[in-house]
């Protein structure tokens, strides 16, 4: 049964968000690019709140407090469900307000993390935030107990209104807010949740709460903060990873119109500053720039891959996560051996709002406007670079025009733009990167070379699997504290053994070694949705089906004999296939890959339907996503995930980042192919809940696309795909 | 230099050769018009040019003199243009940021074809959308055009056995 989303809606004109004045709110004179936070002290005293969480006004209105990123992921929405469902209100009166990470910190965390990354944002907050909602229901009921002189075991509630079946009396939620919000709030380990069996909000495909200002223009992203007396910065930092910006002659630019000055941002990058953007990107452009480049200014892709290949055979600076039997034994008196060595390259995120972030410095106070996937570590970054403590520091976070990974952990905008704004004191200084800039300087997705052996017996049965990865690492980069004993497990995502890392292997082998040796270039690299869980994705599931080829098997029937001690990944497995119909006759010409993987605590598996003509054009006609992501909050929000991790997923097909003489090749979009609209096929969304935990919904199906649609290549042509991107071996998607 | 925005004419003074778009934001102040790549690539800045759809990153400023120019904010009156209404009833955005842009390369479709087949929808909208919202773009356009062509979302919420579940 096919279903097409017709879901509750909520009255269209209806504002959704509520923009508050802050302190710094100089947007509201302009009516334009408000940031996002909470209302003014007196506004918070005026309306009535019932923990921290929610805020009930006299009207009826819900406010509920969110302190995870909207990124386009739907997680606001799928919050304030979670939270509604538990309060008991009515959802059309509901509206979200999020918080800023000093108000987070001037009540003692109180809303706990605010990072939205690693497709955290409902699984990891949604026991206290339906606790919050819990909590504001039990002290809204209890103030009717109180006033009516009843017990509050004898009350009802549904829809924001509650009742007292036994003296026939009625209230609304917004009539005992105020004396609700004078009672002390419950402690949260006593509350019981639902039971989701339950929920008629949660779990049910309600309207996203932001879309109407996404369609009239009016969605303030920070990009399009405007204060008065702002000043505009472009900046160019040297394109060489690694160089220095050893100087820059101001004069040639000064008397340019509008520009104010350029200046040294940090030890490799310089900023002009002008009155409008175009202004001081264009007197950016004329600058006589002097760069040391560095070493890095000899590296190259080529230089990369020699660097990579030696890690495939060395035995320096590699280890095995999983040595299960004698794996390197079992293949070699194997009936049958299959090696292939896979190439990924690196990728960028290119978030369709470059990197961009509004600062203003004072003597006592800094402020930052900024799109963030961690505002707290904005907080933190703009408190570095001003010298302020946090307490004289706030941070405005707006919808992010993408995230995907780049605005989380590394916050280099935020501290960019402190650096320019510290020189223009007490003036709003806004940042923005060009797109080159934005290409120039990501934190890609690593580069990897992961070559796969396996040995099979007479039968055709997996008797032994080697996996070598060499490869970049991203905790090397961004985070060595958390490589172990000089062990980086986080690049063998999806290839662990044990389930507690939320990104397990679904196969049993009994001879299996799963090595990385870990290469680090001059690149920056960082997580990138779906992090490594792409890669390994790739690696693993591409082989699987040369190694079933090999075996004389079926692809899918292959997997399933390899599965039988992983029910999850296999039921995820099972129903991706049931609903494509796998094994059913197909169109001449279109042919069928499979691929299943694990990440984010959540099982995926993908069918693609692909032709291949003679001419190397690769057509995605249909691709069938399933997930089991345990409980989930919104199929519709689910479901656009899973849609636009497909576009997302088509980047590990033909996109990628090349290194000429220590630099980014690909600039724009001009050389640096993003999916388009009349590449994507028809996507079915299988939701395959097992309603027993809670995994993520934002990253896991991504790394199951490319390997689908790789599988089906595989199919139509007969020849594996083993390096990407397509271009490579002549495949063009179309 | 006199530039007319949304039926507004704006007199503004700034060099003819500054992009359409950066006139647009940062001189009259209209940020509903996005910048994506500077390079007509992405489509994010894309507004309309005596009705016709351009990239405003990548024309000057003095190309639209005598022209109308309609931006995201001058499409219709509170969102009611049939493709805002269709994105709005198939919950098309996620981060929004491109929207702007498919928005108004949508519009412009339906104006010179107002019954696209899937091909037409292909070729008119070449925008970029990083998050992928594209098969609701499609789904969405044929909502506004009233094809009846339109599939939107396919969503299976199936249980153990595999069959299709209520829930959904």
């Amino acid at each position: 049964m096919k279903k097409s989303q017709r879901r509750n809606t909520p009255n269209l004109s209806r504002r959704r968000f509520i923009v508050g004045s802050t302190a710094a709110g100089g947007g509201l004179a302009l009516g334009l690019g408000i940031p996002f936070g909470i209302g003014s002290a007196a506004a918070q005293a005026a309306d009535p709140e019932l923990g921290a969480w929610v805020v009930v006004k006299p009207d009826d209105t819900v406010v509920i407090r969110i302190a995870r990123a909207e990124m386009g992921q739907g997680t606001h929405t799928g919050l304030a469900q979670l939270v509604a469902e538990e309060l008991e209100c009515d959802w059309n009166k509901v509206t979200i307000q999020p918080i800023t990470p000093g108000q987070n910190l001037a009540r003692k965390r109180v809303w706990r993390n605010m990072s939205t990354g690693g497709s955290r944002g409902i699984r990891e907050s949604q026991q206290y935030v339906r606790q919050g909602g819990a909590a504001a229901r039990l002290m809204l009921t209890q103030a009717a107990a109180k006033e009516w002189g009843v017990p509050a075991s004898e009350l009802a509630v549904a829809n924001g209104v509650i009742t007292h079946a036994a003296s026939g009396r009625s209230t609304t939620y917004g009539k005992v807010a105020a004396a609700a919000s004078k009672l002390p709030v419950p402690e949260f380990k006593g509350i019981k949740l639902k039971d989701p069996k339950s929920w008629k909000i949660a779990g049910k495909p309600m309207k996203r709460l932001d879309t109407a200002p996404k369609v009239n223009g009016s969605h303030p992203f920070s990009i399009d903060l405007r204060l008065p007396g702002m000043l505009h910065a472009a900046v160019k930092a040297c394109p060489v990873f690694g160089g220095k910006l050893v100087s820059f002659d101001e004069s040639a630019i000064k008397s340019r119109r509008g520009v104010r000055g350029a200046v040294r941002v940090d030890d490799a990058t310089v900023a002009v500053v002008a009155d409008n953007w175009w202004r001081a990107k264009s007197a950016l452009d004329a600058l006589p720039i002097v760069w040391d480049e560095g070493p890095g200014a000899n590296q190259s892709s080529a230089t990369i891959m020699e660097q990579l290949k030696e890690g495939l055979t060395s035995t320096e600076n590699v280890f095995a996560d999983t040595n299960d039997g004698d794996a390197l034994a079992a293949i070699s008196s194997a009936a049958k051996k299959v090696e292939a060595t896979y190439f990924t390259p690196f990728v960028s995120h290119a978030c369709m709002e470059p990197m961009n972030c509004t600062v203003k410095i004072s003597n006592d106070r800094a402020e930052v406007w900024m799109p963030s996937q961690n505002a707290e570590a904005s907080l933190a970054a703009l408190s570095a670079v001003s010298g302020l403590p946090l307490a004289q520091c706030e941070a405005y976070n707006h919808g992010l025009g993408g995230g995907f990974g780049r605005r989380g952990g590394t916050q280099d905008f935020v501290r960019q733009a402190g650096a320019i704004a510290k020189q223009f004191p007490g003036i709003p200084v806004k940042m923005l990167w060009s797109r080159e800039e934005d290409q120039a300087h990501d934190f890609f997705r690593p580069i990897g070379l992961c070559r796969l052996t396996a040995g099979l017996d007479q039968s055709g049965n997996l008797t032994g699997l080697h996996v070598r990865l060499a490869g970049q690492s991203i905790n090397a980069y961004l985070a060595p504290h958390n490589i172990k004993d000089g062990k980086d497990r986080r690049q063998l995502q999806g290839l662990w053994k044990t389930l507690n890392g939320d990104a397990q292997i679904g196969y049993t082998v009994p001879n299996m070694r799963i090595e990385y040796a870990m290469r680090n270039t001059h690149v920056p690299v960082g997580p990138w949705r779906g992090v490594n869980t792409n890669q390994n994705g790739i690696y693993l599931e591409c082989f699987i089906d040369e190694v079933a080829r090999a075996a004389g098997k079926d692809p899918l029937q292959f997997r399933r004999a390899l599965m039988q001690k992983h029910p999850k990944h296999l039921g995820v497995l099972n129903a991706a296939a049931e609903k494509a119909g796998w094994g059913k006759p197909l169109p001449a010409g279109i042919h069928r890959g499979i691929a299943q993987f694990m990440g984010y605590g959540s099982y995926t598996a993908a069918v693609a339907e692909v032709s291949v003509s003679k001419k190397g054009e690769v057509k995605v006609h249909r691709m069938v996503l399933a997930t089991d992501c345990g409980h989930f909050v919104n199929s519709a929000t689910v479901a656009a995930q899973v849609e636009g991790s497909v576009a997302y997923g088509f980047d590990s097909l033909q996109s990628q980042i090349t290194i000429e003489k220590g630099r980014v090749a690909e600039l724009n979009f001009n050389t640096y192919p993003i999916a388009r609209l009349a590449q994507l096929p028809k996507v079915e969304t299988v939701i395959a809940p097992t309603y027993d935990f809670w995994g993520g919904v934002g990253e896991p199906t991504i790394c199951v696309t490319a390997p689908a649609v790789l599988n089906a290549i595989y199919a139509a042509t007969g020849k594996p795909v083993r390096t990407l991107p397509l271009k490579n071996h002549g495949l063009t998607l179309v | 230099m006199q530039i007319n925005v949304n039926g507004k004419s704006h007199e503004i003074d700034v060099e003819p050769e500054m992009p359409l778009l950066w006139a647009i934001r940062d001189v009259i102040g209209l940020t509903g018009t996005k910048y994506g790549c500077g390079i007509a690539q992405c489509g994010s800045c894309t507004v309309h040019l005596d009705g016709e759809p351009v990239r405003s990153c990548s024309i000057p400023v003095s190309a639209a003199a005598g022209k109308r120019v309609v931006t995201i904010e001058g499409l219709s009156a509170n969102s009611s243009h049939p493709v805002q209404k269709a994105w709005v009833e198939l919950d098309v955005p996620q981060c929004g940021y491109c929207q702007s842009g498919q928005l108004m390369a949508a519009a412009a479709l339906l104006r010179k074809n107002p019954k696209p087949t899937d091909k037409d929808i292909d070729e008119a909208m070449t925008n970029i959308c990083r998050c992928g919202t594209y098969q609701r773009i499609r789904a969405a356009i044929h909502l506004a055009a009233r094809t009846g062509k339109g599939i939107g979302s396919i969503i299976h919420v199936v249980d153990a056995s595999g069959n299709e579940a209520s829930q959904a």
